[in-house]
Order: structure tokens, then sequence, then C-alpha cells
């Protein structure tokens, strides 16, 4: 067997262009710095050295970035004051870090009573009005920094643990843990080798956040002149001097403000940069979308819709930016007809479906061709040009009954909101046309579900109440797409049977949306089989069965397994 | 749901330790004597012990602390060591500045994020990098520098809005309101970008899936299916940060404050720090403590109301 | 010639979450027996507990009582360091080909991991992952290359190289196609039965599709709620199946035949409204 080619670039490049503002904002931060611990060498006057006469100058070659009122130069007085100011931080940095993974690792780990301890400390941590606490630590010693600064670190670590802990104990429920323990690694080397290599990206992350809060705080505290040792500077005591020159020197609060302003943002920016690059390496396809480039839907005076036909695709294409993923798909689809649309994944049968309602995603759109239900042109309607057919002429049921009902309202609530729009009946009766709904998909008691959030149903009585959903607005036309495929083969049958009454009852159309052959061969009348976006057969199942003229229906014939020998 | 209440309230029994015992055993560490400090160095050794027996200083620390949680729990928070004031009476004094502050600030963060975020999620990419950038902006921004600057331009240069002060609500709500624009904005601002970036993400998140598509195809209009189903589902992430920016605005508000000069808990709490009036910082912190464990249960019970399955437990 | 595994009497029980956790059996008195070179498939619907008597075997979840023997050795009384070495007998390939590989290392690490555990040295280690890579067909720069650079098929691949990475007799298959599409499956299925025709290792497939077992199976349990209700040859358990709850997988489970198909859909229908009437 063949390995298709890997595109190897994709990936590489998006973690760069991604990282591109980070590494930029990381290198302004790592820059600041080294300017403020180099401060005795580069800053060009003495910290404190005053000159009266030029009192509130602004930026001159001189002063570059001016005087304040004691005649004292703004740029030494910043590299000065980053020092206790950046100090600060890293002292609350530390103890942050190292708090927070310690105990977050080790509850994500022992669990039991030490995870509900630890946990405890986390919220309690969370809770704590941690500003009044550290004015208390500054009244209690003396206005000295460190021990605030400990603290400060103390109080934000709640957070930290709370991440740490998730993540260990998210990754210890991933598959790939259990591979490696089925591998014969020990406690010691899981641990190092896959667990905690996962929380290194949250840490930094959470890190990168905290160092700007604690940045903020230590530049208040100096600003409201605590922990500060006049005529030393920190950042914050600069802002405060400015602020009591507001009117006269204005520049000054730009200057020392923008200073702490800027490496905040740096800083905030480090951790954006590293929660996208840590999203993207869990995708599937770590490369970025193309950019949409919507192209005007041509519409080609294509044969007219024909008498009795409720759907009709004609000649579609659908690209994403530039890549065309449907070409040339064709077919119509009769009342009481059960039509099947089968291929693999990336075949474009979920893609063309969901064109005909006009649901797709964002970053599609229909090329070419054109879309009729019965004789209306929806050909890249939007979605007022939709309005009374979604509902009411076309229903739709999906893959995951599970998900396909907004959890947090009931199956009343919203069966009732989509009778709303989608039927004329007063509100008075639509409670009534519910349960007579449920009833139909053979709901035991349907009044009680009516009552009942969808995360209290089974998967099979979810695909029912969609199923309602799909019908309240008496359709012509139901597409499904793989409305079997999440559940067991036992309720399987028993919605198969549903749809094939429901075709009796009403000559109600089905598109059917599927990856199964067998399923195809049950319920199906005419098949349609997709490969890369192109039809490459059609007929009635019984014909495409019994005698496939594509050597790739002929493959996936071959390779779907049978319950019975083939006679 | 009772039983995350339930371990919400038994929590804040060691929280409030936490934050007496805290304050309380760390002045035992203070160098110096707040007796001593009161009196200055000319006193008597008589005046000395009777002032320190009056305080209770003379007792052991532990005793102390008992007698303090005791006071505290007969509404009794001590007195000023500075002013000789009644704690609890100078709280509840500054405690509605404080509050008009954070929940205006929460308020409008609340209303300018939420249809900032709608609005990015639904229209476009451009307001969504402009949200991207204010979000980070917004959260880098020191609050106080925000403040200052807001009071250069508005105060100072257009003289549009007082620059500092505070006009009670009684007095005169026209001027009351006027001199919390800018302090409430200022505060306001971090919490916007937060909001606005948690709603475009839970709006943009629930818009594409399964649920939005089901009834999106059963004929549900698209602003029921954003302002009602997106918006709901989103609503739990919001709480949960609306709580967050409520209790990181009980910091704030302190610098906040002492940029605009309002007399509330926050600029309490900085005056005792300077001058170690322990029972007022003492004080502050229990206040806070206390809203903030409010704001958490009504967190925690918004959570139930919001969720079908917490409510379930 | 003894069984490769041996289980009897076999139970588990999950401890939900909380102070007050119950403990909630899930499989009850399981025994069955592989034999060298042989496959036998479990097959149950969802809460079947198959995939927990999987992880059991694999000492992902502690039995509660019962005996699992692994190559004459009984797994269950074992030292945790005992029963790692049990790596070199018994290996897995999970369901998921997108959670079964560490994101953030690359083919080449998750594949040397069992060997160097196993104390192979480094340039026997790289000799075999390039045996390694060979036996699954896929190319040496794969090595090099991250998880997220492969198709699911491609993944499943590389998981099946780690499980034979050091000769196991034994491999459980959880649902290994199952999230697959029909033609990958397919390439899947027959790779696994090749390396069992060269290197002799006896698989334990779980899977919910009855179809596959018949494919893949020489012989089946099925499973109801934790209890096996029926073993048997696959074809004969697929082609007369005799307990009431594999008679009603059987009847429900489509054939790839629409003629067929419609028949034994008459049938089932005609059995139920049978059993509507009756009762």
């Amino acid at each position: 067997m063949t390995v298709a080619p890997i595109s190897d670039g994709r990936v590489r490049t998006g973690r760069i262009r991604t990282n591109g503002l980070a590494v930029g904002a990381l290198a302004f931060v790592a820059l600041v710095v080294l300017a403020v611990a180099l401060a005795p060498v580069l800053s060009p006057y003495g910290v404190n050295k005053q000159d009266l006469v030029r009192a509130l100058e602004g930026p001159s070659a001189s002063h570059v970035l001016g005087t304040d009122s004691l005649g004292r130069d703004v740029l030494s007085r910043l590299l000065w004051g980053g020092q206790p100011t950046l100090l600060g931080v890293l002292v609350a940095l530390i103890v942050f870090v190292v708090v927070g993974v310690v105990l977050g690792v080790l509850a994500g780990t022992l669990g039991g009573w030490f995870d509900a301890l630890v946990s405890g400390i986390a919220d309690i941590l969370m809770s704590l009005p941690g500003v009044v606490l550290i004015f208390a630590v500054l009244a209690i010693f003396n206005q000295e920094l460190t021990p605030a600064m400990i603290a400060l670190g103390l109080l934000g670590s709640g957070s930290l643990i709370r991440v740490v802990r998730a993540t260990v104990i998210g990754v210890r429920e991933e598959l790939f843990v259990s591979a490696a323990i089925v591998s014969g690694l020990g406690p010691v080397r899981l641990m190092a080798r896959h667990i905690l290599p996962a929380t290194f990206a949250p840490v930094i992350i959470q890190a990168s956040l905290f160092a700007g809060a604690a940045l903020a705080v230590q530049s208040g505290l100096g600003f409201l002149s605590l922990g500060v040792h006049p005529p030393d500077p920190t950042w914050g005591s600069i802002v405060g001097e400015a602020a009591a020159n507001l009117a006269k020197a204005p520049w000054l609060l730009f200057v020392s403000g923008g200073t702490i302003t800027l490496v905040s943002l740096a800083l905030a920016l480090v951790g954006d940069g590293l929660r996208d690059v840590s999203a993207a390496r869990r995708r599937s396809d770590g490369g970025a979308r193309t950019p949409v480039r919507p192209v005007a839907a041509t519409r080609p005076a294509g044969a007219p819709a024909q008498e009795g036909v409720v759907l009709s695709v004609q000649q579609l294409e659908i690209s994403f930016g530039e890549r065309v993923v449907v070409r040339g798909v064709s077919f119509d689809l009769r009342p009481g007809e059960i039509l099947g649309l089968v291929g693999e994944s990336g075949s474009g049968k979920t893609i063309s479906t969901l064109a005909t309602l006009g649901l797709l995603p964002a970053n599609a759109s229909i090329t070419g061709g054109r879309i009729l239900i019965g004789s209306d042109d929806v050909t890249g309607a939007d979605d007022r040009g939709f309005e009374g057919i979604r509902g009411r002429r076309v229903g739709l049921i999906s893959q995951e009954p599970m998900v396909a009902l907004d959890p947090l309202f009931t199956v009343g609530s919203q069966l009732m909101e989509v009778l709303r729009y989608s039927t004329s009946l007063p509100a008075s009766q639509r409670r009534g046309r519910a349960i007579e709904l449920l009833t139909r998909v053979h709901l035991p008691d349907p009044a009680g579900v009516l009552r009942k959030f969808p995360h209290e149903l089974s998967g099979g009585m979810a695909q029912r109440v969609a199923i309602a959903v799909a019908l309240a607005g008496d359709p012509e036309l139901l597409i499904a797409d793989e409305p079997t495929t999440a559940l067991d083969v036992t309720v399987q049958a028993g919605i198969l049977d549903l749809l094939r009454e429901l075709r009796a009852e009403r000559n109600l159309a089905v598109l059917f949306v599927t990856h199964d052959l067998a399923v195809v061969a049950d319920i199906c009348d005419r098949v349609i089989v997709m490969q890369n976006g192109a039809i490459v057969e059609s007929g009635s199942a019984e014909e495409l069965f019994a005698n496939p003229q594509a050597a790739y229906t002929r493959e996936l014939l071959a390779s779907t397994p049978s319950l019975v020998r083939a006679s | 749901m009772l039983r995350l209440l339930a371990r919400r309230l038994l929590l804040s029994i060691p929280l409030l330790l936490v934050v007496t015992a805290i304050t309380f055993f760390l002045q035992s560490l203070i160098p110096g004597d707040p007796a001593r400090s009161l009196l200055g160095p000319s006193a008597t050794p008589q005046q000395y012990e009777a002032l320190r027996q009056a305080l209770h200083l003379d007792q052991p620390v532990i005793v102390q602390y008992l007698n303090s949680i005791g006071g505290v729990l007969h509404g009794d928070l001590g007195r000023s060591i500075f002013t000789g004031e009644d704690v609890g009476q100078t709280l509840a004094n500054r405690l509605p500045v404080s509050l008009s502050l954070i929940v205006g600030g929460t308020l409008v963060a609340l209303l300018i994020g939420i249809l900032l975020g709608v609005l990015s999620a639904t229209r476009g990419r451009l307001l969504a990098r402009f949200i991207d950038v204010f979000s980070l902006v917004g959260g880098a921004l020191p609050n106080f520098w925000v403040g200052l600057v807001l009071a250069a331009i508005f105060a100072v240069t257009l003289a549009l809005l007082p620059a500092t002060g505070y006009v009670p609500f009684e007095e005169s709500p026209g001027d009351w309101a006027r001199a919390l624009i800018l302090p409430v904005i200022a505060l306001a601002l971090s919490g916007i970008a937060t909001i606005a970036k948690v709603v475009r993400d839970g709006v943009s998140t629930a818009i594409g899936q399964d649920f939005v598509r089901t009834l999106r195809a059963a004929g549900v209009p698209r602003r029921v299916l954003i302002w009602k189903h997106a918006l709901r589902n989103s609503s739990v992430s919001l709480v949960t940060v609306v709580g967050v920016i409520f209790v990181a605005s009980l910091s704030g508000t302190i610098l906040v404050e002492n940029v605009f000069v309002l007399p509330g808990l926050g600029s309490l709490a900085v005056a005792a720090t300077a001058r170690q009036d322990i029972p007022v910082i003492q004080g502050v912190a229990l206040a806070f403590t206390v809203i903030t464990i409010v704001v958490n249960l009504l967190v925690d019970v918004s959570y139930g109301l919001l969720n079908p399955k917490v409510r379930a437990r | 010639m003894s069984a490769v595994l041996q289980v009897e009497g076999l139970e588990v029980a999950y401890r939900t979450r909380g102070v007050r956790g119950r403990s909630v059996p899930v499989v009850h008195g399981v025994d069955f027996a592989i034999a060298p070179g042989e496959t036998l498939a479990l097959v149950g619907e969802s809460g079947s507990g198959k995939s927990t008597i999987g992880n059991a075997i694999l000492g992902l979840v502690p039995a509660a009582a019962g005996r699992i023997e692994i190559d004459g050795r009984d797994v269950t009384t074992m030292s945790r360091s005992a029963r790692r070495g049990m790596a070199r007998t018994v290996q897995a390939v999970f369901q998921n080909p997108y959670g079964s590989l560490n994101p953030w290392i690359t083919v080449g690490q998750t594949l040397a991991e069992p060997l160097r555990i196993a104390g192979r040295s480094r340039p026997e280690t790289s000799e075999r992952l390039r045996w390694l890579l060979d036996r699954v067909y896929l190319p040496h720069d794969a090595l090099d290359r991250y998880p997220s650079e492969f198709s699911g098929g491609q993944r499943q691949r590389v998981a099946i190289a780690r499980a034979i990475a050091l000769d196991p007799k034994l491999i459980v298959c959880d649902e290994p196609t199952s999230a697959l599409d029909v033609l990958t499956q397919a390439g899947v299925l027959s790779l696994l039965r090749e390396l069992q025709d060269e290197l002799g290792i006896s698989y334990l497939f779980i899977t919910h599709d009855l179809a596959a077992v018949r494919e893949f199976a020489a012989r089946v349990c099925v499973l109801e709620r934790g209890r096996i209700v029926e073993t048997g040859r696959s074809e004969e358990v697929c082609d007369n199946p005799q307990h009431p709850y594999t008679r009603e997988l059987v009847a429900a489970a489509p054939v790839p035949d629409p003629v067929l198909q419609r028949e034994r859909r008459e049938l089932r229908l005609a059995a139920e409204r049978r059993g509507a009437a009756s009762s």
C-alpha cells in the first residue's frame, strides 16, 4: 500500500508565523530587562542627581526623555527604577510558579484527600482580597517590598494550581498515556516524558499573564508611595511624581506609564502567542486556513426544474477559497424517494448537502452550478433567501443526536420555538402539536419528554426528537447527514424503520448521506457514489450493488465487511 | 447544586479565619508597639500600661485573636489605632463610595463587553481583529495610569468633568454621576476587554455547533439563534468572568480611588497602611472578603440557574 | 498448546466520583481464553463492558475479582513493577488514532519509547525502528515527524508499529478501525492479519461491528451488559445465533446487498410484530 505524500512545510510555517509577534514581544522584554540590569552603565546621569534649573523640561538631546520636577533625568530614573520594580515581579513570579506547579502536579497525580485539600486551598487563595492583604503585609513589614511580593506570588498561585491540576488530570486520561503505560513506562518516566511536558505551555501562558498582573500591582504600590524608599525611584513612584505635575508636564505621565504599559503588553503578547502555538499543535491539520475570496456564483441557464422534482442539484461546484472541493455534482430527488449519497471522508458528500440548505461554513462558497428546491433557485442565497424554505420545505437531521439540541433548553421549549417560526400555528396550539410530533416518532410519554433536557435523553431518543424537530414545519424533503453513524446497531435499525414509515406516510423525499454501504442497501432506492468531490457512479441501489461499474465502487464494496457470506 | 453551595459556604469559614488570622498574627511581628507609637516618647509608664490594658495588648496573642473574633461576631471591629474612630462605622461610611464604583464599573464592562463581543462574533473579521487588539491592550493598561490619563484629558485639558472628589448620591445625583464617570471608565476598561473576548469566543463557538445548525435548518431566524441560544450558551463562562472581574475590581478600586481622591474603602486602606493602622486594614480586608464570598455565592447560584446539568446535582 | 490469555470469573467495577463514591459493577464474571496465533472478538453495544475488559487485561483498570492469566502468569496479583514487565507480552492498539499518539513528541520518539524501556541499546533501537516502519508500510522519514502530519490511517499504522515493537504475544485491539474510512479500515485489518501470520501474535479484537467480526476473528464472545451471553465460532454465531440478544444484534445489522437486506428486514419486522402481538 502506498502512503500519501505528506506536505512537510505546512505545520512549521504556520508555527513560525503565529510566533512572529510573540518572539518580538519576548525580545522586547529581554531588552528592557537587560537595560535595567545595566542601569549603572547605561544611565546618562546619577539616579538622584538634581538640576533644579532644568526642572520639568521636555525631551532634548541632553535629556532624551526630559526631566522631572527636581530636574532629574527621567531616562536614568526609569532605568534605575526598573531594578526594584522588575526584581519585585521576579520574586512574585518565582513563588507563583513554584507553588502553583508543585501543588498542582501533586494534586493532579495523587488525587484523593490531598487533591481535595489542595483544591480547597486554591479556592481560598482565589477568593482572598489580594491587594488588601498585600497592604497588610506591607504595613506589618514596615514597607519592605520583598515580603509583599512573596505574598503576591502566593495569593496569585491559586489559579495556576487549578490550571496545572486540570492539565495533569486531562493528560492522564489521554489515550497516549494509556498506551505509554501499556508500553511499560513507570510513574517517574511517565511524569517526565508525557505529563510534565504537557503542562509547560499552560504554565508559561499563566506565568506571562501573572507577570503582567504583578507588574501592575508592583507599580500600583509604587504609585501609592508604598514600599518605596525615597528618593530612590520605582516605575510606579515615577508615575506618582508625574501625577503631581499633571497640569505642567503631561508628557512625564506618558513616558512613565507608557513604559509600564509596553512591558505588560509585551508579556501579554508572549502568553497569547504561546496559546496559539499550543493550540495549533493539537489540531490535526496544523496549517492555517486560506483566506476566503468569495466568488460570485455563476448561474448557467441550466435545465428548468422538472415537474415533481423536490430537489435539483445541477453542476454544483463548491470551493474553499481557491481550492475546489466539489465539482460537477448533479442529481434530482423526487417525492417519496430515498437517495443515498455515499463516500469516504473528504468525498464532498456532506459539504454538498449542507450547500442545499445554505449552511456552508463561512470560508466555503458555491462557485458554480445551481440548486433548486422545488422551483426556487436557492444557489448562494442568504438567510433571508432561505426564509420559508428551511423548516417548512426542507428539514435536517445530523450525525450526533446528543449535540443536535441546545443543552440549555428543554425539548419542549426548542420544539415549540421551531413550531413558532416554521408554522403558522397560534401559540395555544403549539404544545398539542409538539406532543403529536413526539408521538409520531414513537417516543413513549411525549408530555414527559417535552420537559426533559437533551442530556436526560439516550442517543436513540435524542435522534427521534431531532427528527420531530425536522418534521415540525411539515417539509417535503428531509436531509439526513449520517443520522445513524453514532448509534448502536439495534437503535440504528429503529431509526431507519421510522424514516421508511415517514416516507410511506408523507411521501417524504430523503437525501441520505452515509459512509456505510450496508445502511445504503437497507434504506436507499437510488445511490450516488462520490470520491474527491465528484460523482463516480450513480444508479438504482439494486443495480449498483449487483453490477458496480466504477472501479472505486467495486473497491468500496469489496472492502465493506458483510455479516452474511456472499452466496 | 446544593452540594456546590454547601461547599462554598463551608469554604468561606476557613477563608474568613485565614484573612483575620493573617492580618492578626502578622501584626505581632511588627517591631515596636502601637501603644508606644500612639502615646509618643513623653508618656509616663502608668499611661503606657493603662493604654496597653485598654487595647488588650498585655494579653497573649492567641487570646487577643480570639477576643477580636468574638468582637467581629458581635459586629465590633475595634477602633483605629490612629484616629480612635470605630472601624465598623468608618467602613459603613465609606462602603457606598467603593460599591458605586465597583458595581458601576462591572455593569459598564458587562454592557459594552457583551455588545462588542456579540458584534465581533457575528460581523466580520475587522471588528474581531479590533477586539483582539483591544482586549490585549485593555488588559495591559494599568488602571491607575488610565485614570490619570483620563483626568489629564477630560478634567485638566478639556475641563469637562471633575478630576477629584466625591458627591454623595443623596446630595446631588447629577454631581454624583459626574464624579464617578471617569473612575468608572478607568475601572471598567480591562473588564470590557475581558468580557468582549469571552463573549466573542463563546458566541462564535456556539454558532459553529450542531444544535445551532439544527435549529437554523428548522427555520429559526438568525437573530434568535445569536441573542438567545448562542449568548445563553456562553453565559456560564460569562458569569465566571463577571465574578472574577468584580473581585478584581476590589483591588482595582484601591488605586482608582486614590487617583480621583474618592473617600472609599481603598483610600482608607492606603492611608491605614502608610501609618500601620492594623485594625483598619483588618476591617477593610474583612469587608472585601465578605464581598468576595457573596459574589462567589451569587456566581454559583447563577451556574445552577443557567445550566440544567448543574441544577440536577 | 496453552492459552496466551486466560480470563476466569473477571469482575470489574467503577467507582463513582465524589466523597460517597459508590462502586458500580460493569463486568460480571466473564470467562474466555485465547490460543497462540488466534483472534478472539469481544462484540457488544455501548455499555456492554467490552472496552472495560480490555482495559482490565492491560492493567489500566483494576479487576475486582477473578483471574487474568497472560502467558501463564496471573497479572491481577502482580506487583506494579512486574506488571510493567508484561509490556513485552501484551500490547494495545486503541480506537482513536488521534488521541493515542502524544502530539508533542515525534513518531520516532513514540516508537522508541518501549524499546528504550526494555533496555535496547541505541543502535539496536534505531535498526528496530526502521524494521517497524517497513512492517507497517510507512516511509523511514516518518520518524522525525509529529503525529499531526499524518492521516488517521497512517497514525493507526504508527500505533500498530508501537504495539509490535517488543514482539508481544497478545495485542488488545480496542475498536482499531471504527474511526477510519472503509478502505482504510480494510487496509488496517489486512495489515493486522499479515502481522499475525508473520509473527504469530494473538489478538483480542474488541468491536461493535458483527460484520467485521465475521471477516477478522475466528471466535467471538457476545457481551450484553457486562455478561457473555454467547460464545462460538464467528461464522456459526453470525449465521445461527442462539441467544435472543445475539439474534437481535444479527437481525439489526444491515448487509451490503439490497435484495438480501430486504428479506432480512422483512423477517425482522415480522418477528417484531409477532413479539408485540404475543406480549
